[in-house]
């Protein structure tokens, strides 16, 4: 298959006229398109929307939302907002860094990331997660630990 | 353009209508502490050591950013002012790592200048010590992030005076860091027209050249003015 | 679309609605989604084709029923019962129930009589779970885009203005700012270009009404960014949502094309002069652009830091024109005020509160979710009647504003909830997210957390701020591993002074705020903690 991720970048920044206020926009789509932003698509992105390049690296390490390191083959965000913090979220966070990485980061292996997100807006379901773009509620570390068990972490 | 009169400190002062309280009263010969504050490039209300108290006012505002208005009575140097900039001080000793012995500024450094003028002695906070790194990749200047108080005059200066944008600051809270281009050393940088502006603006040991010794490094900002007069009124004068 | 024609596809659209034997409404807001939502429609709707029903009973999405810790959710409008926990299999049940059927799905039915239901009041969630978010007519059908026909075709601008001046609203993102006089403000400067910017960018933990009103309801948020922008002379709207907020983005992006394709947005609304354009612009994950001057920054491509305010962005705020900024809740209220008039929202809620207030419920509680109640209704209410008290425990503390508010002592429960009683007692009303918290807790870890999270959340530009929280954060640790001083606390205390009073904007300026009102109400647990054992 072709990679077209380039000429939908493409695309997208011109459809904001290469308008420097657009830069956020921008960022969204190129971390959809490639999963992360490296230097390169920065500076690609920073030459196209007429910007410095410090400008463009400012605001991509200013929003939590992008990443500039390559994310595992399954991801976890643990919500720590109020409610699944009283309802006991710091145990789930101690399970998956304890079995995979420290929040913020990717397994040795590759296979897995753990974030943590302030308030995913699913306090009903305290403790919830993001497994993979998905909400999931009512999380006990058991269940964390059997998951893990079947995607053969150990 | 009009002239606006009020009262700083007890004492009548003079300012046109625009022009900043931290200005007005600079002119007058009242000295509001500041560091994030240059004269020449714009302000950012960020160190928040210039914030005076205005009567009727509930809220501290910073001077550098507040414009004079007619009848206005500021007070610049008041218990509780003097309390939080002592703070704040301390805040920032704490912050990194500020060892005034072995750095090329000491005696000539702004951050000590004002701990000095607070009567700061001793620091109550408990010290941080992160592990930043130095960029000695430039030819000319060095950047030490242990001394950097993120005050921004450095990428202010370069971006407008210079017109290079060098310099910005990636990550945010405790984690900013002063980066050149894509956070490559700054040797690298492509846009660095390495004309040295923004060394000369850092209130700290930051930023210096190369070369210097514990207490060597001279700072000279008389050039800022030099430039933004010219460019605006097209008067050279030193 | 003409005015006419609105009132025509809605009495066409009612009439339809009427026709039907049953329409089976799903809660498809993100809480219900993670609980099998989805799956529960999908057999609903395989349900009705099975028994040969299409056209006679329909399945559609709705916004948040309510109850959350019950999902999935599902109301049957044929006899206005609401289930919950339902299995697909049971919830197929409901398309033709017999006898059996409907003894077994009793046992699901929930008493829409319990306090829960019975003591809310909905103006802002009128809609939620009564309309399918991603039809446009049943929008219209519920009386939508009438009051945007009203205001523009029988109102001018000042009377829109005068009218939300009457209705007493103010601002729900959090401080309170009487909304009218914002719009008076945005509508006198002489600019030709003007911006209605919409807060959503709820960020406080614990806090999720924002994002229900925005997937149960979008077209309401349009409707009211329209008026608005009718109002102040705007021709162009932006909506500030949250990246996280995945669903509420699609079902505004709908909601936008929907109402652009019928003329209720774009360049002639209503075939009249007036012109507004709404766009999304999705965060990307940091509060601080919840802040107005942060999130003008952001929209503008920037880092989204605060700067000094004044000038207010009514005078100067995107690119520098003129901009009013409300928030989601607020200009859900405007609608229903311009069809039912400002005097009767001002008849709703206390003397300086008017209207009602949208809570999530959460934490220690029995029934979490959304709820909306008159100003003025106290915390014993919501948190013993429609929250159903605390299960297993005893009440602890309360905390509202999220990281800029605090934690409401027992002593304090029958404090009627508005603006102004809320501060008195060290919290605010904040976006309106509720946490109880039972005697587990412990207020020192929870200054701690809340500490954390406006450490991680400062933008880094002013000292205060920046290099404030983390000492903040460093004591409380320290208090918490029961190595703290007396001389601890007392440093904690000049500290939140110097953050309430120096820092920048308001995330700095409130951050200590939850560390002083566990300070002032339960110091003895501070004190308990100290290395000394309490003993100075």
């Amino acid at each position: 298959m072709q990679d077209n991720r380039a000429k939908f970048l493409e695309r997208a920044m011109s459809r904001h006229h290469y308008s420097g206020d657009a830069l956020i926009e921008v960022l969204h789509t190129a971390q959809e398109l490639y999963g992360y932003l490296t230097p390169e698509l920065l500076k690609t992105i920073a030459r196209k929307l007429r910007l410095p390049p410090s400008r463009v690296l400012g605001v991509a390490t200013f929003y939590h939302f992008f990443s500039l390191a390559p994310k595992g083959e399954h991801s976890y965000t643990v919500c720590l907002g109020t409610a699944c913090y009283v309802k006991g979220a710091l145990g789930l966070l101690e399970t998956l860094e304890r079995r995979c990485a420290k929040a913020g980061s990717t397994s040795a292996d590759g296979k897995v990331s753990v974030n943590t997100a302030r308030c995913i807006g699913a306090c009903g379901l305290a403790p919830a997660i993001i497994r993979d773009g998905e909400i999931v509620g009512r999380v006990t570390p058991e269940m964390l630990e059997a998951e893990l068990s079947t995607l053969g972490i150990r | 353009m009009s002239v606006k009169t009020l009262t700083i400190d007890g004492k009548m002062v003079t300012g046109m209508a625009g022009e900043t309280i931290f200005n007005a009263a600079w002119e007058a010969g009242i000295r509001i502490p500041r560091l994030c504050h240059v004269g020449g490039v714009s302000d950012v209300g960020a160190c928040r050591l210039c914030l005076v108290e205005i009567e009727g006012q509930k809220k501290l505002l910073a001077a550098c950013l507040t414009p004079v208005e007619e009848g206005m009575v500021v007070h610049t140097n008041t218990e509780r002012l003097r309390a939080h900039r002592r703070l704040i001080l301390e805040l920032l000793f704490a912050e990194r790592n500020h060892v005034c012995s072995v750095c090329v500024m000491n005696g000539q450094c702004e951050l000590q200048d004002l701990a000095a003028e607070a009567g700061l002695d001793h620091v109550r906070l408990r010290y941080q010590f992160p592990k930043l790194g130095v960029d000695t990749s430039h030819e000319r200047f060095g950047l030490d992030h242990n001394r950097c108080v993120l005050c921004t005059r450095c990428i202010r200066v370069c971006d407008e005076v210079e017109g290079a944008h060098t310099w910005d600051v990636s990550g945010r809270g405790a984690r900013s860091v002063i980066i050149a281009d894509m956070g490559e050393p700054w040797g690298q940088s492509e846009s660095c027209t390495s004309c040295g502006k923004c060394v000369q603006v850092c209130p700290t040991g930051a930023l210096f050249s190369k070369g210097r010794g514990v207490g060597e490094m001279r700072k000279d900002r008389r050039f800022l003015k030099y430039i933004v007069t010219a460019r605006e009124k097209h008067q050279w004068i030193r | 679309m003409t005015v006419e024609e609105l009132f025509e596809l809605h009495s066409e659209e009612q009439a339809r609605l009427r026709r039907l034997e049953n329409r089976i409404y799903c809660c498809t807001a993100a809480g219900c989604v993670s609980c099998g939502a989805e799956g529960l429609r999908s057999a609903i709707a395989a349900a009705i084709k099975a028994e040969g029903l299409e056209g006679r009973v329909e399945v559609c999405g709705s916004g948040c029923l309510g109850l959350c810790s019950k999902g999935p959710l599902v109301r049957s409008a044929a006899d206005g019962a609401l289930y919950g926990e339902l299995p697909p299999e049971e919830g197929a049940l409901l398309v033709r129930p017999n006898p059996i059927d409907r003894q077994r799905l009793a046992a699901k039915r929930l008493d829409t009589n319990a306090p829960f239901f019975a003591r809310q009041l909905k103006i802002v969630l009128a809609n939620s779970g009564q309309v399918d978010p991603e039809r446009l007519a049943d929008y219209i059908a519920a009386g939508g885009y009438q009051a945007l026909a009203k205001a523009v075709t029988e109102m001018t601008p000042q009377e829109v203005i005068e009218e939300i001046k009457r209705s007493g609203l103010r601002g729900r993102g959090g401080a309170g700012y009487p909304t009218g006089l914002k719009w008076e403000l945005v509508a006198r400067q002489p600019s030709p270009v003007k911006y209605v910017v919409c807060n959503a960018d709820e960020g406080d933990p614990g806090a999720f009404m924002d994002r229900s009103v925005l997937e149960g309801d979008p077209h309401r948020v349009l409707e009211g960014m329209a008026i608005a922008g009718y109002a102040v002379g705007a021709q162009q709207g932006y909506i500030y949502v949250r990246g996280e907020y995945g669903l509420a983005i699609q079902r505004l992006q709908t909601a936008i094309k929907q109402a652009e394709r019928e003329k209720l947005l774009g360049n002639r609304v209503f075939e009249t002069g007036f012109q507004f354009r709404v766009d999304l612009r999705i965060g990307a994950g940091a509060f601080v652009c919840g802040e107005e001057t942060a999130l003008i920054a952001s929209i503008e491509g920037k880092r989204g830091q605060p700067r000094q305010r004044p000038p207010y962005p009514p005078e100067s705020g995107l690119w520098e024109k003129p901009t009013l900024i409300n928030n989601v809740e607020t200009f859900a209220n405007v609608p229903p005020i311009i069809t039912e008039g400002g005097d009767w929202f001002a008849s709703i809620g206390t003397e300086t509160s008017k209207g009602t207030k949208v809570f999530a419920l959460a934490g220690k509680i029995a029934h979490t979710g959304l709820i909306e109640v008159p100003m003025g209704t106290t915390l014993r209410t919501i948190v013993f009647e429609i929250g159903g008290g605390v299960p297993g425990g005893k009440f602890k503390a309360a905390q509202t504003g999220g990281p800029s508010g605090g934690c409401i002592p027992e002593q304090f429960l029958d404090v009627p909830v508005d603006y102004e009683s809320l501060t008195n007692i060290g919290s605010m009303m904040g976006s309106g997210g509720l946490i109880v918290m039972d005697e587990s807790s412990d207020m020192v870890d929870v200054a701690r957390f809340f500490m954390e999270f406006c450490m991680d959340e400062s933008c880094g530009k002013c000292i205060p701020c920046r290099a404030g929280t983390v000492q903040m954060h460093d004591i409380l640790s320290r208090l918490t591993r029961g190595e703290g001083t007396a001389e601890d606390i007392r440093l904690l205390e000049e500290l939140g002074a110097l953050l309430r009073e120096t820092s920048l904007c308001g995330l700095g300026q409130t951050a200590p705020n939850p560390v002083m009102s566990t300070l002032r109400y339960f110091r003895h647990e501070y004190e308990a903690k100290l290395a000394s054992g309490g003993r100075q």
